[in-house]
């Protein structure tokens, strides 16, 4: 499956879970936006490896909400540790999709470890999460989408042709933060 | 005062309902406390810029972060608070155990103690050093200060100050 195969069928599902979307610096975000661009997604476009992390911080924050976060195999490289602290302090509200194509695609496809074999779903079996998929096909990524814990989704090397993401980074987080925060209770507007 | 108190107090009067933490033996008294409070969500983390991401998320959804860590842990976060909570425009507490200052019995603690409020003042984070007397009053200012300047605010506190001086 192509990467941006996969981050349409997570951007479907969470239009479909009304879910908040946290999606990765560079070409996945470009991706998201150009298949199904959301206010209730929240594209960065810095601090490599914190994907999951931030959108642990918002499932722990919004109980109620699904949140799903689309990571890379070279960005969970880069912060292996959110896997022992997913394990143990995610809630059931929490998705995270490891789109592994072997490669840093952003920056010329340089191979990261998991080209040479490093097994993430093992990782992450090992850092104690309870609920790991690997998937490869399209249906199988559809059933894993509507759960929790961690799935990583074998994907080809190579980015989409997409423009780059037309809004500021301020455009990006007011938008999404009108989605995620609860509303005020009426009359305390003001606050 | 107690120093460890001091600081809680002014997490409390801030209404901070969401910590992050790397351990310092300095802070150990405060994340006990902070571990305690069930009104606080609290999550160890294993690097300090992990806890930068889930403090951003958590305000993002409507929280009021702080995170604790030591000085060491601010070399492991410049890139997390500057291309996240500074680009962005996200407030973040954080309370730093200051190390590598006068008296530090550790000698590998002392290039990052001299380091801290360089690094702080290159990237424009405003930055408190309170007594423990002052503590309370200057760790709620430090989140008003956050909140209002959608940024990161750090609240150093050296040997001294949990010497309760």
């Amino acid at each position: 499956m192509k990467r941006i195969e996969a981050i349409a069928l997570a951007a479907e599902a969470a239009a479909a879970q009304d879910a908040l979307l946290v999606s990765n610096i560079g070409f996945p975000s470009r991706e998201l936006f150009s298949v199904k661009d959301r206010p209730e997604n929240f594209y960065m476009l810095g601090s490599m490896g914190l994907a999951s992390s931030i959108g642990l911080g918002l499932a722990l924050a919004l109980p109620e909400r699904k949140v799903m976060v689309l990571d890379g195999d070279g960005s969970v490289l880069m912060n292996l540790g959110t896997l022992a602290t997913i394990a143990h302090y995610a809630p059931e509200n929490y998705l995270l999709v490891i789109l592994d194509n072997c490669c840093y695609g952003s920056t010329g496809s340089q191979p990261t470890c998991t080209h040479l074999g490093t097994d993430l779903f093992a990782l992450a079996k090992a850092a104690g999460v309870k609920k790991v998929s690997l998937v490869e096909r399209a249906e199988d990524l559809a059933e894993a989408l509507l759960g929790p814990g961690v799935v990583i989704v074998n994907v080809d090397a190579g980015n989409a042709n997409v423009p780059i993401i037309s809004l500021s980074p301020k455009e990006i987080i007011e938008r999404f933060m009108r989605c995620a925060r609860p509303a005020p209770p009426f009359g305390m507007n003001h606050l | 005062m107690n120093p460890s108190l001091a600081v809680y107090q002014g997490m409390l009067r801030a209404g901070i309902n969401f910590a992050t933490s790397v351990p310092c033996v300095n802070l150990q008294e405060l994340l006990a406390l902070v571990s305690d409070d069930p009104e606080i969500i609290h999550v160890p983390v294993t690097r300090e810029e992990e806890g930068v991401g889930l403090c951003a998320g958590a305000w993002i959804g409507g929280h009021r972060p702080a995170l604790l860590m030591q000085n060491s842990g601010l070399g492991n976060s410049i890139n997390a608070l500057a291309s996240l909570d500074l680009l962005y425009g996200i407030p973040l507490l954080m309370i730093i155990s200051h190390r590598g200052g006068m008296g530090e019995p550790v000698i590998g603690q002392v290039p990052m103690g001299r380091l801290t409020v360089p690094l702080l003042e290159a990237m424009a984070i405003p930055h408190f050093e309170p007594s423990p007397a002052e503590a309370e009053e200057t760790v709620a200012q430090a989140w008003s200060q956050a909140a209002a300047g959608c940024c990161p605010v750090a609240v150093l506190l050296d040997l001294e100050f949990w010497r309760g001086r």
